[in-house]
């Protein structure tokens, strides 16, 4: 990556440039507002990737169909996100270089969507974390002031109702079920608590000033009270555990981030320009 | 396209300028409900056509992640360019966003009579509370959910209880 010219848009990269004092404040502003939108974007993209994994896998027929519909829609937002995030940017990359054509280092989803969810148990677990946490997120930013983020917000907020209930059954069937359902939705949820604290983590402020961003804070008391009430119906217990160290969204993540990257992008880094 | 090609666009096709650009974008069936249009189902947003002739689309994805998207676009610019039209633009827009009280109660005869009971309105928020849902067969309510999540993003899986067949649904959103 070449050193943006002083009227160029900053790319993403070039944080480590900015703070060497090049931009003044209104550019940091526009690069927060892309880290943003690319954050979320990853998320999205993140977690359909290894809700793809159940495809073929899931403990039913149904459920294969359920997961990979799940995952579609979280493509879906995901595409519109990055799509979104590199106008932003404005170095013209599109969705699909920002989604294959960037190191581990430069994706800014958080841990919880990255680590591998090879038992169901989690998945749901998890599932339920994240899709309480996007209802929240995305009812928020229905009234963001970037109209790109709030029409994509408006469009998601409803279908993640439809992931949230998905979780939310699960959750209540498996955790008020047979003893070992019960004890394995309550491993599920002790491994997937400690990620809960880093889709809390503070945004820029100037950017939740400005309308652009939900103050990710503010969301904390509604996501915890919401699955709260969904545990308290599966029987399970509030887990008691410290918070991961997180720092997904500067673009440091767990060795399993490689792993997945390596697989969703190999296609496109060995055979670029490939199309069918 | 030829045997798809419906007597609008026909019409179309050998008197260029009688009907209009959203007369015939309209026709467009979709990819994978063909037993009814982009009109039907409330895709089809705008059309509008400048002096020049060149039309412009805008249509909205019924899930942000709708894998038809793409065919949706390429069969528009074809018929259109079949009914004369040379310069076509199709725009995707997102807000506001769909839901599925844009479908003509001609759209929901026609899901129903394909075997897909069509959604109920969206005034209790977008996952229903389980209302009866007709059976597309044989017209029973005396059905049940087996899945929430059918072949489609847009559909959900059902059993009748009467005659014994599985269905589909078409979830409101």
């Amino acid at each position: 990556m070449t050193t943006p010219r002083d009227d160029s848009p900053p790319p993403l990269r070039s944080s480590a440039e900015q703070s060497r004092g090049g931009p003044g404040p209104v550019a940091n502003r526009a690069a927060s507002h892309v880290e943003y939108v690319l954050g979320l974007g990853d998320d999205a993209l993140i977690s359909a990737q290894r809700m793809g994994w159940w495809i073929s896998r899931a403990p039913q027929l149904e459920e294969d169909l359920a997961l990979a519909n799940i995952g579609l829609d979280q493509l879906g937002q995901a595409r519109s996100l990055l799509a979104h995030a590199g106008e932003l940017e404005g170095a013209g990359r599109g969705e699909d270089d920002l989604a294959y054509l960037r190191d581990e280092r430069d994706f800014r989803n958080v841990w919880l969507v990255e680590r591998s969810q090879t038992d169901f148990g989690v998945a749901m677990a998890r599932l339920l974390i994240f899709a309480t946490w996007q209802s929240e997120l995305y009812a928020a930013l229905r009234d963001s002031a970037d109209s790109t983020l709030a029409a994509v917000a408006g469009k998601a907020v409803k279908e993640v109702a439809y992931h949230l209930d998905h979780a939310a059954h699960w959750v209540v069937r498996l955790g008020d079920g047979t003893e070992e359902s019960h004890q394995r939705m309550q491993q599920g949820l002790e491994a997937e608590w400690p990620y809960l604290d880093e889709l809390f983590e503070p945004v820029d402020e100037g950017l939740v000033g400005s309308g652009v961003a939900a103050d990710p804070t503010a969301l904390r008391d509604s996501v915890v009270l919401g699955i709260e009430d969904v545990l308290a119906e599966a029987t399970l217990t509030v887990p008691q555990v410290r918070p991961a160290v997180g720092g997904g969204r500067r673009g440091l993540h767990t060795e399993e981030m490689g792993y997945l990257l390596a697989e969703m992008q190999h296609l496109t880094r060995s055979h670029p320009g490939a199309t069918w | 396209m030829s045997d798809t090609v419906s007597d609008t666009v026909r019409d179309a096709v050998n008197d260029p300028g009688t009907l209009s650009a959203w007369a015939i974008a309209a026709e467009v069936p979709d990819p994978e409900l063909p037993v009814v249009t982009i009109a039907d189902l409330g895709i089809l947003r705008d059309v509008t056509e400048d002096d020049q002739g060149r039309v412009h689309v805008q249509i909205t994805p019924t899930y942000s992640g709708c894998p038809a998207m793409e065919t949706i676009r390429t069969d528009l610019v074809d018929t259109l360019t079949a009914a004369g039209y040379q310069h076509v633009a199709v725009e995707f827009v997102l807000a506001p966003a769909w839901t599925t009280d844009w479908m003509t109660e001609e759209a929901r005869g026609k899901l129903a009579s394909y075997g897909i009971a069509p959604p109920g309105r969206t005034s209790d928020g977008p996952v229903p509370l389980t209302l009866a849902v007709r059976c597309p067969q044989c017209g029973s309510t005396d059905t049940r959910e087996s899945s929430r999540f059918g072949s489609t993003a847009c559909k959900s899986l059902w059993v009748c209880r009467s005659c014994r067949e599985p269905f589909d649904h078409f979830k409101r959103l």
